[in-house]
């Protein structure tokens, strides 16, 4: 019979390779008793320049003690924490300091694989530092990481076709409907397709309808009413007028193509698509305006899911002590001013967003900011993964969506996931 | 010379039991293929096995020490998950048509290749270039040329389709990928086995009058049947495991997991080693019920193995 290879040897022969491969990375990690120690951090690829400038100039401020290697992972979230999680589990000594997605540290911090802030650290960690960002890094109210970039959606719309901002969703699928109705551009682009961005749509609809995925204490689902009514919202936003034909299958930046081929009136996405409307489509730009992420109902504003990017010290560091304040380097005031500028991504410290040099390139800082104040956080579980691919397989395509039958479906699946029971999808 | 053609051999001049000679030969023979074998145990059985092992407990990667025994419960969860049969069946469909239709189209393109004698190289070359193509890449260009906006696939579908978002034309993209990319090694294996047919058998039933239908049904056909049948199985086994074409096209998303995409989410994003581990072990049956079937029902040969008395 030919030769049959399970999944399972491609996982073994793939951590037979981190095995042998992990003394021989750490021998090169430091460079023993002469020169400095390299610090190896993995954080996700940046293009900008911003991260590999702020390793180079935390290591040269540092007086010789260390230098930071910046390792690129994959571009993709699954593809990074995959990678990461293999090398902890096969505890890489040669895994200084991370880049974890906000979703991850309760996972990574229950897992054992990374290092808890104390005292003076813990302070200077914290410091001017975002809420909300720091709740991302907190695990049973034990810090595990420091935030480092942060992020968060707002309502991009065009004020030629829109001269004010809608206050609610159903403002805003009126607002489509008359457009379409005078045969003008109206769609609404939002993230639809079935992945994470799906479970940000719902978590801030859940939460921003005074709701919540699981309950406080991150044992079991909450969903409830405030889910029916996000998930109704998503279903009345995808079989009306506003809803783009590809929604199914829309991520993040086909959104931004989408407002910038100028077929939609409304975005909710990032800020990074401000310059890239500045750059593209000139013409457009100066009708390109935001506001505030709609409502669910009237009374109660919008809180809208925190993204970004949290640092932990690895556990199996041979140099923790530096890798602590290799940390605070990386994410202190210089090093986040560049990659805001750089690289496009709003700061994890509060005073930034007063500063000149920022407010010049982003005139919706203080916007960002108030959503960040009053921003909500993703479900903070070991278990994130599977609830987060339970709510987008459940809720996805998104007109097909049955309110109350799915929320209920939901429940069940998220009880599994938690549970780590049961296949995921 | 293989061991069995040695022992085969002696029976004739030495009833008692094999002479000096061929038990020295066969001694040799043995520790010949000694190295291939413990090659063989460590990179194949070892990993079986493990798998086998992990598939009885409920482990996490992330929580290694609270791995402990579950008996057959992995198998249990996954046999009683829906998403289990549903990517059964999606597999299954996509196994019989892909190959279904591959065996035919190769049949065809092993007739033409076999008969053209001007431009022989260039037929061929031309027909095996999909095959030279890595799969991924394929794979990738296939996914572009499908994406709105990006695809000259999809600028020929009507405004706002997306086909690889919806699951009925995902999986006939997924299968069409699969054909465009396995018809020339079918080809190749059924050439081979037109090259088996002697010449002078077709002739004589040429010249008996029978039509072209006639000479491939009842004598082309027959005389082809180990080929096809190990084309058959190959193939088969091979689209059963199918798991680069859909991580590109579609991730496996919108109900197009096939089982080892399933086994990968379970494995690499849920981290749960025992029900992936299962997962795993399901699939290799699958895969040994199927190469069992060809082989006993249908009477394939295995590769290298004698050929059958005519």
């Amino acid at each position: 019979m030919p030769r049959v290879p399970s999944l399972r040897s491609r996982w073994a022969s793939a951590l037979a390779g981190l095995a042998v491969l992990a003394p021989a990375l750490t021998g090169c990690g430091s460079s023993g008793q002469s020169g400095a120690v390299t610090l190896d951090w993995y954080n996700f690829p940046d293009d900008s320049g911003a991260l590999q400038q702020a390793a180079d100039r935390c290591g040269q401020q540092s007086g010789g003690r260390y230098t930071i290697r910046y390792n690129k992972l994959p571009r993709g979230a699954d593809g990074q924490r995959q990678q990461l999680v293999r090398r902890m589990a096969a505890h890489d000594t040669g895994v200084d300091i991370l880049g974890l997605d906000v979703t991850w540290p309760a996972e990574f911090a229950e897992a054992g694989w990374i290092r808890e802030w104390t005292g003076a650290m813990r302070d200077r960690g914290t410091a001017d530092t975002l809420d909300a960002a720091v709740r991302t890094a907190t695990w049973h109210g034990r810090l595990y990481a420091v935030p480092y970039n942060s992020n968060t959606q707002l309502l991009w719309y065009r004020d030629d076709l829109v001269p004010t901002p809608p206050k609610t969703w159903a403002e805003m699928i009126a607002m489509a409907d008359d457009l379409a109705r005078a045969g003008k551009p109206h769609y609404v682009e939002i993230q639809g397709a079935q992945y994470e961005g799906l479970t940000v749509w719902f978590n801030t609809l859940v939460t921003s309808a005074g709701g919540s995925i699981l309950t406080p204490d991150a044992q079991a689902p909450s969903l409830g009413a405030p889910a029916v009514a996000a998930a109704t919202v998503m279903h009345d936003l995808a079989t009306s007028a506003a809803a783009d034909p590809s929604l199914p299958n829309q991520m993040e930046d086909q959104n931004r193509l989408a407002m910038e081929s100028g077929t939609a009136a409304f975005e909710l996405n990032y800020p990074f698509v401000y310059p890239s409307m500045k750059a593209n489509r000139p013409e457009l730009f100066p009708h390109f305006r935001w506001a505030p992420y709609p409502a669910v109902t009237p009374d109660r504003p919008a809180t809208v899911t925190i993204g970004g990017i949290d640092l932990a010290v690895g556990a199996y560091s041979r140099h923790a002590d530096l890798a602590f304040e290799a940390t605070l380097c990386l994410r202190d005031r210089d090093n986040q001013l560049t990659n805001a500028l750089k690289g496009g991504l709003p700061p994890s410290l509060r005073s930034l967003y007063q500063a000149a040099e920022l407010t010049r390139d982003y005139p919706f800082a203080a916007d960002v900011l108030a959503a960040l104040d009053t921003a909500s956080i993703r479900p903070q579980t070991p278990a994130y993964q599977n609830v987060s691919i339970a709510v987008s397989h459940t809720l996805s395509p998104p007109a097909d969506i049955r309110p109350e039958k799915d929320v209920a479906d939901l429940h069940g699946q998220i009880q599994d996931a938690l549970g780590s029971k049961g296949l995921i999808p | 010379m293989t061991p069995s053609t040695a022992s085969r051999a002696v029976p004739g001049r030495a009833p008692a039991g094999p002479s000096r000679g061929a038990r020295q030969e066969r001694r040799l023979g043995l520790l010949l293929c000694a190295p291939a074998v413990v090659v063989m145990l460590a990179v194949t059985a070892y990993p079986i096995g493990y798998a086998v092992y992990l598939s009885l407990q409920r482990y996490d990667l992330r929580f290694p020490e609270q791995a402990h025994w579950v008996g057959l419960a992995n198998y249990g969860a996954v046999l009683s998950s829906p998403y289990w049969w549903q990517a059964l069946g999606v597999t299954v469909l996509i196994t019989v048509v892909s190959v279904a239709v591959e065996l035919v189209l190769g049949l065809a393109l092993a007739l033409v290749m076999h008969r053209t004698v001007f431009g022989r190289g260039t037929v061929r070359t031309a027909v095996l270039v999909p095959y030279g193509i890595v799969t991924v890449v394929a794979a990738y260009s296939w996914q572009y040329a499908w994406t709105p906006g990006t695809g000259y696939l999809a600028a020929l579908l009507p405004e706002g389709s997306a086909p690889l978002t919806e699951q009925w034309p995902a999986i006939g993209l997924i299968i069409l990928a699969e054909v465009w990319k396995t018809t020339p090694f079918m080809a190749l294996l059924l050439l081979a086995g037109l090259a088996l047919v002697p010449d002078e058998t077709v002739r004589a039933a040429m010249v008996d009058g029978a039509s072209f239908g006639q000479r491939l049904r009842l004598v082309i056909l027959p005389l082809m049947k180990p080929a096809i049948l190990v084309a058959l199985l190959f193939r088969t086994l091979d689209a059963f495991r199918i798991f680069d074409n859909i991580y590109v096209l579609t991730g496996g998303s919108n109900g197009t997991a096939s089982v080892s995409i399933l086994g990968y989410d379970n494995l690499f994003t849920a981290l749960n080693l025992g029900i992936g581990s299962a997962i795993s072990v399901l699939i290799f049956l699958c895969v040994a019920l199927i190469a069992l079937v060809f082989v006993k029902l249908f009477g394939a040969a295995a590769p290298g193995a004698e050929p059958e008395q005519r």
